[in-house]
């Protein structure tokens, strides 16, 4: 066991754990944070992913312990946020989800997607949509909703004509 | 929780880490992104009883270019090669090819020692860094050695690393203004290990031309014939010794003879891309 000093969703934790116990297990079992969800538990499927200082991350390869003295952002943890909001907004009007399996992997690389590259184009969307499976196979929709939001803030990051 | 039961260490020095692989031996296992080792711990395809955790060290963290050699620290990720966090000697080569590295979310943990010290032959670093004739410098109880990539790994994850040993830089060689690369690769998925790729680098500046295939489950070859054609030669992937050249490569590479079209197309595409 080694104690774990950790920040979730802006909230200092400190909580013994196993050394084996996975940061995925970590933030659904004791933390009881259950929007992360756990598919293959081998790094392929991307349900599992969260970011890490401010990071995405696969939580379920990543050992709790690891994961100590950072700063840890689960999908209950965007309250207030613009960008999320507006991701948000773009899935549901998009219906950019069946299950909901794969959503909070999701939106975490959508989160990073639109916040790290400026000149994001279709091609691009789905090739860093690459790490994310949706067994329904609902890909265009997750796409389109990446799309929306990005022409929302190109549009209006430009200065307004005087 | 799927791993087999493990203790885990993230010891704040590089020496503490090095005392603590010898003092305990095979039942440990270094760890850094995790990304490759994350996997076989909860497959329990690796069950050590130890892990040390080296992915804080700040020696192994930064990037520094001297004599021409680009040292770049073990835990360096591929996010940050990606980023061109660190400096790119290789016209753009290494950046390149750490965008299709698995994912995003990996590419964040995942670094270019581990995935060298793991030497999964269809790992695209290990074809990368043999193609850029690149070495390692490894610390270890003996002290500090260096050994080419190419010596370095002896078969699939199998290396010559020694008890207690771990990799610190990967030393890579500055390219001259004159130099061209060109890449290829097949993977049955985005982000999935290459079927077959192939990576070439010819500088004259440097009168160095490599060409090398790799793919699942055999190391990389150096296709000898082949690069020693497209230095003196070109790159016109349609002449009939060029061609040649890559059937005696491949056949010397033992390619398996299933796959020898599809290696064929790969490196004749990354000959064309060398042209590009």
């Amino acid at each position: 066991m080694k104690t774990l000093n950790i920040r979730i969703n802006g909230q200092a934790v400190s909580q013994a754990v196993d050394d084996r116990l996975s940061l995925a297990d970590f933030v659904r079992d004791q933390c009881l944070l259950t929007g992360t969800h756990i598919g293959c538990e081998h790094g392929v499927c991307g349900a599992c992913t969260l970011l890490m200082d401010g990071k995405p991350i696969r939580s379920c390869i990543t050992l709790a312990v690891a994961a100590d003295g950072a700063e840890i952002r689960t999908v209950e943890g965007y309250q207030g946020d613009d960008l999320m909001v507006a991701i948000r907004k773009a899935f549901n009007l998009r219906h950019a989800l069946q299950c909901g399996f794969c959503t909070s992997g999701m939106l975490a690389t959508a989160y990073d997607v639109l916040s790290r590259i400026p000149d994001l184009d279709r091609d691009r969307i789905r090739a860093e949509l690459g790490g994310n499976l949706c067994r329904c196979t609902g890909y265009l929709p997750i796409i389109q909703a990446i799309e929306d939001v990005h022409a929302q803030r190109s549009a209006s990051a430009k200065p307004k004509a005087s | 929780m799927k791993p087999a039961s493990l203790s885990y260490a993230r010891p704040a020095t590089l020496s503490d880490a090095v005392n603590n692989l010898q003092s305990l031996a095979d039942q440990c296992r270094v760890i850094a992104g995790g990304q490759s080792l994350g996997p076989m711990l909860n497959l329990r395809l690796a069950q050590p009883k130890h892990l040390v955790d080296i992915s804080q060290l700040t020696d192994l963290r930064g990037a520094s270019v001297e004599d021409g050699i680009l040292a770049i620290g073990a835990c360096v990720t591929h996010a940050e090669i990606e980023d061109r966090k660190i400096p790119d000697v290789t016209l753009g080569l290494m950046p390149f090819v750490a965008r299709g590295i698995a994912y995003r979310a990996v590419r964040n943990r995942g670094t270019i020692g581990g995935s060298l010290a793991h030497a999964d032959p269809a790992a695209d670093w290990l074809t990368t860094t043999i193609a850029m004739d690149a070495s390692l410098r490894l610390v270890g109880p003996a002290g500090s050695r260096e050994i080419k990539v190419a010596d370095f790994v002896t078969a699939a994850m199998e290396t010559a690393i020694e008890d207690g040993e771990v990799i610190v830089q990967v030393l890579v060689p500055c390219f001259s203004p004159k130099a061209a690369w060109g890449h290829a690769k097949y993977a049955k998925k985005l982000g999935d290990f290459a079927q077959s790729m192939c990576v070439a680098v010819v500088d004259p500046g440097r009168k160095v031309a490599r060409v090398v295939l790799g793919r699942r489950s055999e190391l990389p070859s150096l296709l000898r014939g082949v690069s020693e054609l497209v230095a003196s030669k070109g790159y016109d992937t349609t002449s009939e010794t060029l061609r040649s050249a890559i059937d005696e490569d491949l056949k010397a590479a033992q390619a398996d003879r299933g796959d020898q079209t599809m290696h064929r197309a790969i490196v004749e595409r990354a000959i064309r891309d060398l042209a590009a």
